[in-house]
Formats: C-alpha cells, structure tokens, sequence
C-alpha cells in the first residue's frame, strides 16, 4: 500500500508568486493498482510524482510505503524500489551510449556498480528477446548509439529500462505526450502489458483522457490540488470518456472564470 | 631538428595526462573542473620534494596520483555536499592549492642533478641504457601515457565506468538507477585530477624542477587538446576519446613548438594559446557546448 498523508505544499512561499497547491492532501493507492490520473495544467499531477519520488519535498506530511514512512529516503534510493519513465524520451536514457550499454546499465540496477564488464555477453540474448517482444525491429540494433533512434523507439527502451529490475511501483510521468499518436498506442500497450506481467503498483499521468478511460483499475481527476473524482474497480469499468471529459470541461470553465 | 621533434613528442605525451583529466570532467561529467591548474603543480610539488629527500623515483608516481586524488576528492565534496556550483568549487580548490604547493615544496624548487629520475634510475638504465636522455624520456613517457591510456579504455568499459559516462549523459538516469549521482561525480573528480597530478609529477622528473605558477593555464591547454582530438575524429567514430585526446594533445604541443620555433616570442605565447583555443572552437562549430563522448 502506497499512502500520502496530509500533504502541504507551497510554492515561492512569501513572495508575491505564492502558490499553495497541497494543503492536507492525502491518497492511498493499493498493491497492484494501476491508477490513471488526469487534470489540467496546474492540477499538482506531476507535484504528486515528484512528491512521491523525492524529487520535490513536501513542506509537511508523509509519504508510506507498506506502512513505513519513505519521506526521509533521498530520491536515489526511493528509486530501489521504483522505476519511472518521462514524458520526454531523452531522460530515460543515455544518448551517447549505444543501447546495449544503456540496457546493461538498466539490467545491473540494484546491484554495485563496480570493476566489473559493464556489458555481459551472456545477457545480450536476454536483451535481444525483450526487444524482439517490442515488435519495433530494435532487436538487431544493440550497437546503435541511443541518441539515434527516435523518440517513440527511446521512450520504449526508456520503458524496458525502468521496468527491468524487480520493482514494486512504475511512475508514468505523460510518458506518451510527446509520441505521435501511434507511437503513443504502441508504448500504451506495452506500459500496459508490463504492469500486469509484473504485477506493479502504477501511477500514471496522462493528458489523454481515452487512456485514462481505458487502461488502469482507477482514474483520479485533479484540480487546484484536490482529487474531485475518484473510481476504482467496477465504477470506474463503466465511466465514459463522455463523463470524464463533461467534468474535466465544467472544471477547466471554472478555473479560467 | 630531430631533438626538438623528439622533446615535442614528447612533451605532447606526458601532456596528453592532463588531457585525459580534462576529457575524463569536462567531456564525460559535464563538469567543467578548473581545480587542474591547482593539481598539476601539486603533483610536480610533491615529487620534488620527495625526489630531493631520497625517495624512490617510481614511487613518487603514485604519491603524486594520491596527491592529485585527494585534490580531486576536496573539489568533489565542496560541489556535491556544500553545493557549490562546479565552476566555482574548481576555483576554490585551486586558490588553496596555490598556497598548500607552495607549502609542500617551500618555495620554487630545483631537483639535484646527482638525484635518480624516473628517466635515469637503475631499473630504466638496465632497460633503456642504451638510448640518450631524449630517448629515455620519451620512451618512459610513452609507455606510461600508453599504459593510463589502456587503463582508462577499460575502466569505461566496466560498470562503474559505463554508470560514470552516464553522469554526464544524462544524471536522471543515473538517480532512476538508484545511485547516488554526487558519489559518481566525486569519483570521476579523482580520477581527473589523479591523472592531471600524475602528469604534473613526469614534468618535475623532466624538468627536475617545481614552480608555483606552472600549473597557470593547463585547464585551458586540457580544453584545447580534448577539443582538437574530438572535433578531429568526430566523423571516425570507431576512434575512442582516449586516443583523439591523446592525438589532441600531441597536435597542440607541436602547434605551440612551431609558433615559437617561426621566432614568435614567448611573452605572446598565451595569446597565440587563446587564438588557437578560439579557433579551434569555431571551427569546429560547437563552441565547447556539446562534445560526443567515449
């Protein structure tokens, strides 16, 4: 179980910038729960991420991983446990190796980093099957450098890479945003097949409201910091694009007023 | 003509050290590191000293390694746990090793002609007796340039290698790895500076002497050769870094030995240094932003 409680956060306090986004903001997500979170711009989508990621703090509250508080753990070692893919593509992975180094680098996560060969000989047909199971003809392209494939190719690596190791939680940060549209099905159904495979905690931000819809067990919908919709399981097995995208409207008019 | 060919070439390898340091921050960690102008005296300081006191020629190496490291370690720890930013950490590594050389050596200081180099001792006579001085040094410089550089070939071959490459790449990645990007950063701040500090430490056995202020300009000739090299063999990327730079290095040092030997004089030659520096940058068309890696 992953659980946020009472969470509070300011933005540029003090100053005339002063944004309060979280104020006693909390969220519990079950094991193995796939949970779709949208929102406008603003909403504290990505502020939740970071939260939960250690990559921003909270001015208060706590962050519980099966009951046990993670709030003091630095960003790199939360990331033990947790794999998260970028809405940009470069992120996931190292441009300048070629993808065989970027993958072993991946396949060695939660292990030292030591005198060791970086590459193993023995792993490249391991490698070779994963990508194979990708259907985009990566397989015979191990040597390539990364920063040569494009996006939609980096992003699915990007998403192997976080996914690698044995994990409990994969944080999608609009990981399909800047795809084209079939590329983003592409990497949807393989984010999709990964989490059910290995059984993972996800969280998932999306401005695409059919995704929202259609994958994960739960849809979240943000605004100004507060959950305003919320359905898992059989409720949320039978909402509507319609539904969410009339609400998502109503709330967008509101905050432009 | 041949003397001086031999003492370019030479100078253009032991140099190609400092280079190797410079590729290793700038190139790899994206980390432009100036602490170099404070290392390379520090290794030059440390082996005088010894060299003066008796110590063994060929351990003074590895004290000047050692020296370099812990110069490395300073710079290291001042960016990634005070959190200064990384120009000025260099900066403030270099300030302070101007007066800890100065201190080691007391002042300027000059090895004895009676005392053993690393180019004269018995173990490189027996090897080398018979070639000149010349042929000694470049020799020696050769295989020891050759032998760092095959080490560091490696070394960016291992894991700890390939996650160090990494940190430049792309540091988000690296924490998505769940490892700690300061530790890797502080390493590779080592390793540099080891190597800078190495070379520091073949001069003073070349040149039997240390000085306060030869570390002035090293961080700008290291820029110069990693960029020379690279922009060099940027189309030949079957080239590895570590040989581009190494090729980097050479070029300059024949580039500097031509402009003095056409009679320039040798109060202009920092100008020359930075018109060369500036050309080689706009030529090569990146202006030092982004430069491929290992």
């Amino acid at each position: 179980m992953l659980e946020v409680q009472h969470i509070c956060k300011t933005y540029n306090p003090g100053s005339v910038t002063e944004m309060r986004l979280f104020e006693d903001f909390s969220l519990s997500v079950d094991d193995g729960q796939f949970v779709s979170i949208i929102g406008s711009n603003g909403s504290g989508k990505t502020s939740l991420l970071n939260i939960l990621c250690g990559s921003i703090a909270a001015d208060s509250g706590d962050v519980l991983v099966g009951g046990q508080s993670i709030s003091r753990l630095r960003d790199y070692q939360r990331y033990a446990t947790m794999g998260r893919v970028y809405q940009n593509p470069a992120l996931g992975t190292c441009p300048n190796l070629t993808m065989l180094e970027n993958l072993s680098l991946a396949d060695n996560k939660g292990k030292p980093y030591g005198l060791g060969w970086g590459v193993s000989k023995k792993r490249v047909g391991f490698y070779r099957e994963l990508l194979s199971g990708l259907g985009l003809g990566l397989e015979d392209k191990l040597n390539v450098r990364m920063g040569s494939l494009s996006g939609g190719q980096r992003q699915a690596i990007a998403l192997l890479m976080a996914s690698m190791t044995p994990l409990q939680f994969l944080i999608l940060d609009e990981h399909t945003a800047a795809l084209d549209p079939k590329t983003a099905e592409v990497i949807m159904h393989l984010t999709d097949r990964i989490i059910r495979e290995k059984h993972l905690t996800a969280m998932m931000v999306t401005h695409n409201l059919r995704y929202a819809v259609e994958y994960g067990d739960r849809i979240l919908m943000m605004n100004q910091g507060r959950i305003v919709f919320d359905r898992a399981g059989a409720a949320k097995a039978d909402t509507s694009i319609e539904e969410v995208l009339g609400l998502f409207n109503r709330i967008s008019i509101g905050c432009e007023n | 003509m041949l003397d001086l060919a031999i003492g370019t070439l030479t100078q253009g390898l032991i140099y190609a050290l400092v280079a190797f340091g410079v590729y290793i921050t700038y190139t790899i960690l994206d980390f432009p590191d100036l602490s170099v102008d404070g290392s390379f005296p520090l290794g030059a300081a440390v082996t005088a000293v010894l060299l003066s006191r008796g110590a063994d020629p060929y351990l003074t190496l590895l004290a000047g390694v050692g020296a370099g490291a812990l110069a490395g370690l300073c710079t290291g720890l001042i960016h990634v746990k005070l959190h200064v930013r990384n120009l000025l950490a260099g900066i403030i590594t270099q300030t302070a090793l101007f007066s800890i050389n100065l201190q080691i050596a007391g002042s300027n200081l000059t090895v004895d002609r009676s005392v053993d180099t690393i180019f004269s001792a018995p173990p490189t006579m027996a090897l080398l007796g018979g070639l000149s001085l010349m042929g000694r040094k470049l020799a020696v410089s050769l295989v020891l340039v050759l032998l760092v550089k095959l080490l560091l070939d490696v070394y960016f071959q291992t894991k700890s290698g390939l996650l160090l490459r990494a940190v430049g790449d792309n540091p988000v990645l690296v924490t998505s790895l769940a490892q700690d990007m300061g530790d890797r950063k502080i390493l590779g701040l080592v390793l540099s500076n080891a190597l800078v500090a190495l070379a520091g430490c073949i001069v003073c056995h070349e040149q039997r002497s240390f000085s306060a202020t030869m570390g002035t300009g090293q961080v700008v000739f290291g820029l110069a050769a990693v960029i020379i090299g690279i922009s060099l063999f940027r189309k030949m990327s079957f080239v590895r870094g570590t040989t581009a730079v190494l090729a980097g290095s050479v070029l300059y040092k024949i580039c500097i030995q031509a402009a003095i030997s056409i009679g320039l004089p040798a109060n202009l030659l920092k100008l020359v240094t930075a018109v060369l520096f500036l050309l080689v940058l706009v030529f090569s068309g990146r202006k030092g932003e982004e430069i491929i890696h290992a």
